[in-house]
């Protein structure tokens, strides 16, 4: 793997349309079609609501946007600049400011608060030393201002097995945060929480798009997704089926093609 | 006191603290029990010359252990670096030449392991379990089974510089110590070792989080090799002699080392300086018990007792509140739950 080259300067101002763009991508695991021929792209200010049934490949295309798994066949677009498939991992996402927040399992349960920010991207000294001090310190301060804290003696230290699900999911969206990621992938981030913290995650999906940022929002909840997004996009069954502008449907319109998919998806199952 | 209560929950946390705290009582026990050894000097001059290879060998399983992985084939490498070295010495009177290929020798087939663990998909206690036969019965092949006396190597500088004596002091414990100080530093501070952590903990959010998991874990094995190999150059040039069974006997005690130290089965966590205090404590109950009149066939009861003992007590720190739910559990079942306070 060839050492990551330094943050490129990535803000030159109008220089591209999309922030990120698939053209007929697929993703096979062995004989299970995950995705096929998937064309899919987020503007450069645009938040779109990714939704589906289970087993619809969102998790799956976010994973390839992410960098965690490589496309079986398509082209992958970063500012409009095609990627070499074979250069592209979280890490090589994580230098074109690109971050997610997984569903689950994107922290570990034995490591402090402060490793599991900086993993992957650790601060560190001349020599190559981890700076522990400074992470610990930045750490410390994110938790702050971090969605699901109440403030009882959470800190940098603590293991994220001490944590709740709602802190889990707010040190993700806080890591992510921290980044400063042009694009935010959100892979269900309300599941954990608490009504009042949902509140929170979608003021900050909205902050996102003030702040000029692009987000890719996956959500179960078709009201949530409907409030925030600008676009929202179907998968069913590994295929893009609808793509929608804000205010083309009302959410019991969007509600009843849902179930339309779910069912139809019933009949071809029968 | 709540406030003291956290002072105290804060120094079970410190590093290695409370099975160090361990050691000392053994020392402080074999003392009242057997004075005219344990107030000499000597003994001590003794376990710092034994303990160097064990305790080498136990820091490089600390840092796979803490990967999630294990490394059976040590043994064998150990083995087989010593043959290597031993054959240079012996029938070529190339002791640097010999010193260099032993430790290359032992880093190769270290960096091997890995690849059969991370690259071809193999788990490592069956991979490492297959190479500890392979690395051993080349060995075997090699030397054709002799052994070979190395008497008068203790006139080489070789000898002089890894395990000559300083006064009394061996060498080798600092060769050892300085060693695990760079481990704990490349475990605790460098992103090798952190990624270390990462994958022992949970491979998948690694792998989210950008760790290249098969490079980190070949590395990690490369390294077991190294350490297994320089152990090797101790424990040779310390008995000045080979035979190819070398090594064979620190298997079981390498491991007990580690788990003493309370590194967990589990991967995530790890404690280099636990892992030191468990290689002294594995090295004087067996001398302790022999000079304290005990017959030498408690020395693998005692430790047996010691080990579970500090299992037991790691537990009961790592997670006191689980450790008070099941105590609870089991007052509530014997009927003395009352006054409890919640």
């Amino acid at each position: 793997m060839p050492p990551s080259p330094p943050a490129a300067p990535v803000h030159e101002p109008d220089s591209f349309r999309h922030i990120v763009r698939l053209e007929r991508v697929d993703m096979t695991f062995g004989r299970v079609q995950a995705l096929s021929q998937i064309d899919f792209e987020v503007g450069r200010n645009e938040i779109v609501g990714l939704i589906g049934d289970n087993g619809a490949g969102k998790s799956t295309l976010i994973k390839i946007i992410s960098g965690v798994l490589r496309p079986t066949a398509g082209t992958v677009w970063v500012r409009d600049k095609r990627v070499d498939p074979s250069g592209y991992s979280v890490r090589r996402a994580h230098d074109l400011r690109i971050e997610t927040v997984h569903q689950a399992q994107s922290l570990a349960e034995k490591q402090p608060l402060w490793r599991n920010l900086f993993v992957g991207r650790q601060i560190v000294g001349r020599f190559g030393f981890i700076d522990v001090k400074q992470e610990k310190a930045i750490a410390d301060q994110l938790l702050r201002q971090a969605i699901g804290f109440r403030g009882h003696g959470i800190t940098a230290e603590s293991t994220v097995s001490d944590l709740s699900g709602g802190e889990r999911q707010g040190i993700a969206i806080a890591r992510a945060m921290h980044f400063r990621a042009d694009l935010i992938v959100l892979d269900e981030p309300t599941t954990a929480l608490a009504v009042s913290e949902v509140r929170k995650v979608l003021a900050f999906i909205e902050g996102v798009k003030t702040a000029g940022r692009a987000c890719i929002y996956i959500e179960h909840n078709l009201a949530h997704v409907h409030e925030v997004a600008d676009r929202l996009v179907i998968l069913d069954r590994g295929r893009v089926v609808r793509d929608i502008k804000q205010g083309e449907m009302t959410l019991a319109e969007l509600t009843s093609q849902m179930v339309a998919l779910h069912e139809e998806r019933g009949d071809a199952r029968a | 006191m709540p406030g003291r209560e956290s002072s105290c929950a804060r120094l079970l946390r410190v590093e290695g603290l409370p099975i160090t705290a361990v050691l000392l009582i053994l020392v402080a026990l074999f003392m009242l029990i057997a004075p005219e050894v344990f107030l000499s000097y000597r003994i001590y001059m003794s376990f710092l010359a034994n303990v160097p290879p064990l305790l080498v060998l136990a820091a490089g399983l600390t840092l796979l252990i803490a990967a999630g992985e294990i490394d059976l084939s040590f043994p064998s490498i150990v083995a087989l670096s010593g043959w290597v070295l031993a054959y240079f010495i012996h029938d070529l009177h190339a002791p640097w030449l010999g010193l260099v290929l032993a430790l290359a020798a032992g880093t190769f087939v270290g960096w091997l392991n890995g690849i059969l663990v991370a690259r071809v998909g193999i788990p490592s206690i069956i991979a490492t379990l297959a190479t500890q036969f392979l690395w051993g019965g080349l060995t075997t092949v090699f030397s054709q089974g002799l052994s070979y006396s190395l008497a008068d190597i203790d006139e080489l500088f070789v000898w002089t510089l890894f395990v000559g004596r300083i006064g009394p002091l061996p060498v080798q414990c600092l060769w050892a110590l300085g060693l695990t100080v760079c481990l704990w530093f490349v475990l605790n501070r460098r992103r090798f070792g952190e990624h270390l952590l990462f994958i022992g903990d949970n491979v998948k959010v690694a792998e989210i989080v950008g760790v290249n998991t098969r490079r980190e874990k070949t590395r990690a094995f490369a390294l077991m090799g190294f350490l297994a190999a320089f152990a090797s150059v101790l424990l040779t040039l310390e008995n000045q002699n080979f035979f190819n069974t070398q090594g064979a006997g620190y298997l079981l005690e390498v491991m007990a080392a580690v788990f003493i130290g309370g590194t967990s089965v589990f991967g995530g966590r790890a404690s280099l300086v636990g892992t030191v205090a468990g290689s002294f404590i594995i090295i004087m109950v067996e001398a302790g018990i022999v000079a304290t009149g005990l017959q030498g066939f408690w020395v693998r009861a005692v430790v047996g007792v010691v080990f579970l003992a500090a299992v037991v007590g790691h537990l009961l720190i790592q997670g006191p509140e689980k450790a008070r739910t099941r105590l609870r559990s089991l007052r509530g079942r014997f009927g003395l739950n009352q006054g409890d306070r919640t």
